[in-house]
């Protein structure tokens, strides 16, 4: 879709002309259509906060109750049974920071990946820039991750875990979670839409990751020479700094952390235009 | 193009009928990467192009070479049958689909309704979905803040505007999502078939403001298999037949002609041998037509056109005394009347000679309403006894007429649409004495 923006009324952002004709060839991304949409972005998002805990007995606790049985679930198998070491950490708290990123990372992750299915009677009714359903999809699990968040406060008193000045990365660390989610989740809602093997492949895909991640062990349990390569899995990088800024653990190694960034970037950028690539069919296909 | 608020030029959309209807599985790629390069051989060998034939059969063009202007404050309808393409062309203009070919141009704010309610979620309360849906069609914050009290009251449902959708009736949900929609302002609005919903008092509400939204000045492009209300709304109507065009101008123009074409009548039968005439040993039917005052074929019958039917048969049993009676029954099968010759001046209550008769029943303007009706024939002797009894002699359509309904575009109720007079005075000045005495002589 060709658009051209001419004279710009009261709506500033809303194009004066639109040119609908057969897309070829290469697709620009248009980030500043999905910046326009910013507002249907935030309703999306805030339906899908409302809507998930609607008729449950005990609503937003959910959002606890899973990392925190997972938690207790790990530290009596992993931590206790199997004494996986957890690099001086007492063993709860150093799996339950690792499960907080990566609940948040695996829900974003299966939501985008659904969104454009999911949102067929959207897609298939109403014109928006079809970006804007797996960032919405994306966005929805912070709300969970915001109060998740608590407990390891409450965990981080009841250990007297102070974290240092490293705490102020965390922000960039969650930021990291959802970009590296949408990432690959645009690649599969866009995959999706075509093949539904991805709803299959997704439960599966999630527990291999897992464990490729250091969420139950520690990063330090793979060899020295191995770690750089190590980072090609950007969730190692996100799980260790997360331990980083709140644990006080050590940082986690720069060239991970670059390796991590890069590949993220790279299936970013190409999620971005595969996507772009496949709205067009999104309508006929879904 | 200063004034044109959309330009289409040669828009074609092909779909490939196997994609749509299903989802493709992996497998199914894989398996068809993997034998392509042995068809393509295949027919390489063959020399046929054989791949080609096969993707021609499976695809269509659900629209093909569409062109057509629209200016600003202009009210457009789209006509034409299912699977015409309306959907379709809307679905190009609102850029949900892609076009194959061609090209649109489209100045101006775009909103288009497609169906009412699109997003609503049934968990959340009515306030909420006014916020969702309203953010959907493509409305700022602001703009609902500042209309969602006109909304509500648009809607009727004040009390339970903190319920959620789903405890609502389904026309309260309907209403309330036609609220929404009512009041997008956009400047080019495109909207399908969203009026056919609701009750008929909502309609009325839906078809006046959309009435409302055109005399704004608003451009909208309007599809509908409603033709009073094309008529009514539409300056201009496009009639799309196998995704092309086939007729474009006045709307009137364009729908009395699609009418004509699309109606399933049966105006004239005819029967000119007596040996194989419908009929028995007394008398035999040589015909019906339905035709003008004049007698000459009739093109189309609104609610206001006088007609005649015309009925020719033979009488072969010298001196019988016969008349006529026709039932006229309507899409409900009901009996709109029964009329019989037994007023007829010249031959009523004399003896027939054998021979060929014609009897013409004229049928008055401002009686039927509009739908479709047939006319059973019964061929009477003395008055009494049924010689023998044609069903479906004449079937045809009575049009609806945009006259004389005022602001009402939707379905006119009744059996019959006589004019009838009126009359209105002014009884008192005083309020309470015009209650007392008026209200209760007045019914």
């Amino acid at each position: 879709m060709t658009m051209s923006t001419n004279a710009s009324s009261e709506l500033e952002t809303i194009p004066a002309e639109i040119v609908i004709e057969p897309s070829r060839g290469w697709i620009p991304v248009n980030l500043r259509e999905v910046w326009a949409y910013r507002e249907l972005l935030y309703f999306l998002t805030w339906r899908d906060v409302k809507v998930r805990y609607k008729q449950t007995l005990i609503g937003a606790a959910w959002a606890i109750i899973q990392p925190f049985f997972t938690m207790v679930v790990f530290s009596v198998f992993f931590g206790y049974l199997a004494k996986v070491p957890s690099d001086g950490i007492p063993y709860p708290i150093f799996v339950y920071c690792a499960l907080l990123p990566w609940q948040l990372f695996a829900h974003a992750l299966a939501e985008s990946s659904n969104s454009i299915v999911g949102s067929q009677h959207l897609i298939t009714k109403v014109y928006f820039p079809r970006l804007v359903a797996p960032i919405a999809a994306v966005c929805g699990g912070l709300v969970d991750f915001a109060i998740s968040f608590l407990v390891l406060l409450g965990m981080m008193a009841f250990y007297g875990i102070v974290p240092g000045l490293a705490v102020l990365t965390l922000p960039l660390f969650v930021l990291f979670a959802v970009v590296t989610a949408l990432a690959v989740g645009l690649w599969l809602a866009a995959l999706n839409v075509q093949y539904r093997d991805v709803r299959y492949t997704l439960t599966f895909l999630t527990q291999l990751w897992l464990f490729a991640t250091p969420v139950a062990y520690s990063s330090t349990l793979v060899p020295e020479g191995w770690r750089t390569l190590y980072g090609l899995n950007p969730m190692a990088g996100v799980v260790e700094g997360f331990r980083w800024a709140l644990l006080g653990k050590a940082a986690p190694a720069g060239p991970l952390l670059m390796v991590s960034v890069a590949v993220v970037v790279l299936v970013l950028i190409g999620g971005l235009h595969y996507f772009a690539r496949m709205e067009d069919t999104f309508a006929d296909q879904v | 193009m200063d004034d044109v608020a959309i330009r289409c030029e040669g828009l074609g959309k092909l779909y490939c009928i196997g994609e749509r209807e299903r989802y493709r599985a992996l497998r199914d790629t894989l398996t068809e990467a993997l034998y392509a390069p042995v068809r393509r051989l295949h027919s390489l060998v063959r020399g046929s192009n054989n791949g080609a034939a096969a993707e021609r059969d499976i695809t269509f063009w659900a629209l093909r070479d569409v062109s057509f202007e629209v200016r600003y404050g202009e009210v457009v309808g789209i006509i034409g049958r299912n699977g015409a393409g309306k959907s379709t062309l809307l679905k190009v203009l609102s850029r949900i689909t892609k076009p194959t070919e061609g090209r649109v141009r489209i100045k101006g704010r775009v909103g288009s309704l497609l169906e009412v309610g699109t997003g609503f979620h049934p968990e959340l309360t009515g306030r909420e979905n006014i916020y969702l849906n309203g953010a959907i069609l493509g409305m700022r914050k602001a703009e609902i803040d500042r209309k969602f009290d006109e909304i509500v009251a648009f809607a009727e449902v004040e009390r339970f505007i903190d319920t959620p959708v789903k405890r609502y009736s389904s026309g309260m949900y309907v209403r309330l999502a036609f609220a929404v929609a009512a009041h997008l302002e956009p400047e080019i609005l495109l909207v399908d078939e969203v009026l056919a919903v609701g009750d008929a008092a909502f309609q009325k509400k839906c078809l006046g403001k959309m009435g409302d939204v055109a005399k704004e000045g608003r451009t909208i492009l309007f599809v509908s298999h409603n033709m009073t209300a094309v008529q009514s709304l539409c300056g201009r109507a496009i009639w799309l037949q196998g995704g092309q065009v086939v007729q474009q101008g006045d709307a009137a123009v364009v729908a009395t002609e699609y009418l004509q074409t699309t109606a399933e009548s049966c105006l004239v039968q005819a029967w000119p041998d007596p040996q194989d005439a419908p009929g028995n040993e007394k008398v035999r039917i040589h015909g019906a037509r339905v035709v003008d005052l004049d007698g000459a074929p009739i093109a189309m019958i609104d609610t206001r056109t006088p007609f005649s039917i015309e009925f020719s048969y033979w009488n072969l049993k010298e001196g019988a005394h016969l008349n006529l009676a026709v039932s006229l029954y309507n899409q409900e099968e009901v009996c709109v009347f029964t009329t019989t010759t037994v007023n007829e001046p010249r031959w009523h209550g004399k003896a027939f000679p054998a021979g060929l008769y014609r009897s013409v029943c004229h049928v008055p303007g401002n009686l039927l309403n509009d739908g479709s009706y047939r006319a059973v024939l019964l061929v009477v002797r003395d008055l009494a006894n049924i010689l023998y009894c044609h069903q479906d002699i004449v079937v045809f359509e009575v049009q609806d007429s945009a006259e004389g309904r005022g602001k009402w575009y939707g379905k006119w109720s009744g059996a019959v649409r006589p004019e009838l007079n009126w009359s209105t005075e002014r009884l008192s000045s005083r309020m309470n004495v015009g209650l007392t005495a008026g209200s209760r002589r007045g019914r």
